[in-house]
């Protein structure tokens, strides 16, 4: 018995120092020099919970925890290996597996308890198996879209929302009855069927441009479901766990949403993507002016502040190594080379940043939307790679445009604007951006790594 | 392990203050692995798993604790190890030499 108390309390002080070593490992992402730290401590904090997990009186059997363990962890290893330009459906992956492991954590208990679970238990694990579900199956549509293994435009039909929100009724309603008759456990997988369901409705109409909310969206649900896990299993720690990452996944997808000027309700049940089909019938070849590698890298080489937009198409053309290129390339020649980041650009928060961290390019030179659009006046040359929508000035000008009043990158106001792209096609809204007409812009037409890698050979080659 | 609602609530709601505090402060610089590391520690839920994996009280119990345990277990060792790399990456511009 003293033994049984003792054992117990050791349990207790491991989840205790580990749910203190989380927070610091949060504390200690603030900043890029201390961010390691944080990986150190999350790790820290995990293995100790895990080893006083494994202390518990309870266990009888450790063959089904060492068999899941180490398949997890030649699963794990891959998936922590991929290529920086696959971090967005490896995230949305791994935002699945963690309510996969909460959703049938939920199964299992419900099934232990039945017929006699109590009302709260009944109440928390509902949410902890509902948002679980439709993480479950969402994550791994928007892994599906990220991967191009779904296609990516949205895909909508008449009376989506409906459907949508009808779905979540029923199962709610279904929770609600099995609070009051938790005998009746045939209703139990019917309560996990329809969210899983839900989770593939609501991704349907996704677009791609929308996949960093979402993703976010669902990072914020996996955490509510594992602390409602925490409610059921009794455990603080997973219950700190679980808020701490509904929190962070809450702010990002916030941050998200404001960054594209748009709620929550309306990136969920808006589908993008359709908005611009009407007016493309009056689309006419208005004249742009087009301009060769040669003529870029002049007048690259003649600016003494350039400012690089990077987007999604950056990552597609796997262009950030010839970026970097570019970046070293002008440095050298004493040009102030910065880089401006829209929060949406790309497919998840902070995509870009890693994608140019990655090229080697230092952290103080990419600065966030706020702190570069002052500068964009006294810059000679913005230099636009595979963004779109983040910089279409119709979000400040235009008030029929579907974007106006999103937030954007101010490179309109640069002296120049260069703008890669490989056609004059819209962008993924499909929304026509006034910037490639303007008279000071030059479109440089062609694959984004190809195109920046002359410009890189005609400046080097003129130096020499 | 006796958790009573008032409590579980209380620990929710300071733990929710904190998690908004403390990430408000992490730079947009490095968001995508915020996401990946509070990813990895939401994979705490390994603990519970592995309760109803060793407790062996029913076979339904120990299969779904089991699958739950890897997909758990991999999000933990694929989570840190892709924050680690990612973080890793991440230089300020003194002293590189170009």
């Amino acid at each position: 018995m003293t033994l049984m108390i003792a054992s117990g309390h050791i349990i207790e002080i491991t989840y205790l120092i580990a749910t203190a070593l989380f927070v610091l490992s949060l504390k200690w992402l603030s900043s890029p020099v201390t961010a390691r730290h944080g990986v150190w401590a999350g790790e820290a904090g995990m293995a100790l919970a895990i080893i006083g997990t494994l202390l518990h009186q309870g266990i009888v059997d450790y063959r089904w925890i060492a068999i899941g363990l180490v398949l997890g962890t030649i699963i794990g290893v891959p998936l922590g290996r991929v290529a920086m330009t696959a971090v967005p459906q490896r995230t949305a992956l791994s935002h699945a597996f963690g309510a996969l492991c909460v959703t049938l954590v939920g199964t299992s208990e419900f099934y232990l308890q039945a017929p006699h679970v109590p009302a709260f238990l009944m109440s928390v694990l509902s949410l902890e198996v509902i948002l679980g579900a439709l993480t479950l199956t969402g994550s791994l549509m928007a892994a599906g879209k990220l991967q191009e293994v779904l296609p990516q435009r949205p895909i909508t039909y008449k009376g989506q929302n409906f459907v949508n929100l009808g779905l979540l009724a029923i199962a709610i309603g279904i929770a609600v009855m099995l609070v009051q008759h938790p005998e009746k456990t045939y209703l139990f997988p019917v309560m996990i069927g329809i969210p899983l369901v839900f989770g593939v409705m609501m991704i349907i109409p996704i677009g791609g441009a929308d996949m960093p909310t979402v993703i976010s969206l669902l990072n914020s649900y996996a955490g509510l479901s594992a602390a409602a896990m925490g409610f059921v299993l009794g455990s603080k720690l997973l219950i700190v766990a679980g808020a701490l990452d509904g929190a962070s996944g809450f702010i990002l997808s916030v941050n998200m949403s404001k960054a594209m000027n748009r709620s929550f309700t309306n990136v969920l049940f808006g589908a993008f993507g359709q908005e611009q089909k009407a007016p493309a019938g009056t689309k006419e070849a208005r004249p742009v002016r087009s301009a060769s590698p040669e003529e870029a890298a002049g007048i690259l080489t003649a600016a003494s502040k350039v400012v690089i937009v990077p987007g999604y198409g950056m990552a597609v053309a796997q262009a950030q190594h010839k970026v970097r290129e570019l970046y070293d390339a002008l440095t050298k020649r004493g040009v102030d080379v910065k880089f401006g980041i829209h929060p949406v650009a790309g497919r998840m928060p902070g995509h870009m940043n890693v994608l140019l961290a990655e090229a080697d390019i230092p952290y103080d030179k990419l600065l966030e939307m706020d702190d570069i659009n002052g500068d964009f006046p006294q810059t000679d040359v913005a230099l636009i790679i595979g963004a779109n929508d983040v910089t279409n000035p119709a979000a400040r000008e235009d008030k029929t445009s579907p974007i106006y009043g999103m937030p954007i990158l101010d490179v309109d106001k640069a002296h120049t604007v260069m703008v890669i792209k490989r056609s004059m096609g819209a962008g993924f809204a499909g929304i026509e951006n006034p910037l490639y007409y303007m008279d000071k812009t030059l479109m440089l037409f062609g694959d984004a790594r190809n195109f920046v890698g002359s410009i890189v050979r005609e400046i080097s080659g003129g130096h020499n | 392990m006796k958790l009573d609602l008032m409590t579980g609530l209380y620990v929710f709601m300071l733990a929710a203050f904190i998690g908004f505090e403390v990430i408000r402060r992490v730079s947009p610089l490095l968001h995508t692995p915020l996401m990946s590391l509070t990813n990895a520690l939401d994979a705490i839920a390994v603990v519970g798993a592995i309760i109803l994996a060793g407790e062996g009280k029913s076979t339904l119990a120990t299969i779904l604790g089991t699958i739950a345990i890897v997909s758990a277990t991999s999000n933990i060792v694929g989570g840190f190890i892709i924050t680690d790399r990612m973080l890793k990456m991440f230089k300020a511009s003194g002293p590189r030499k170009p």
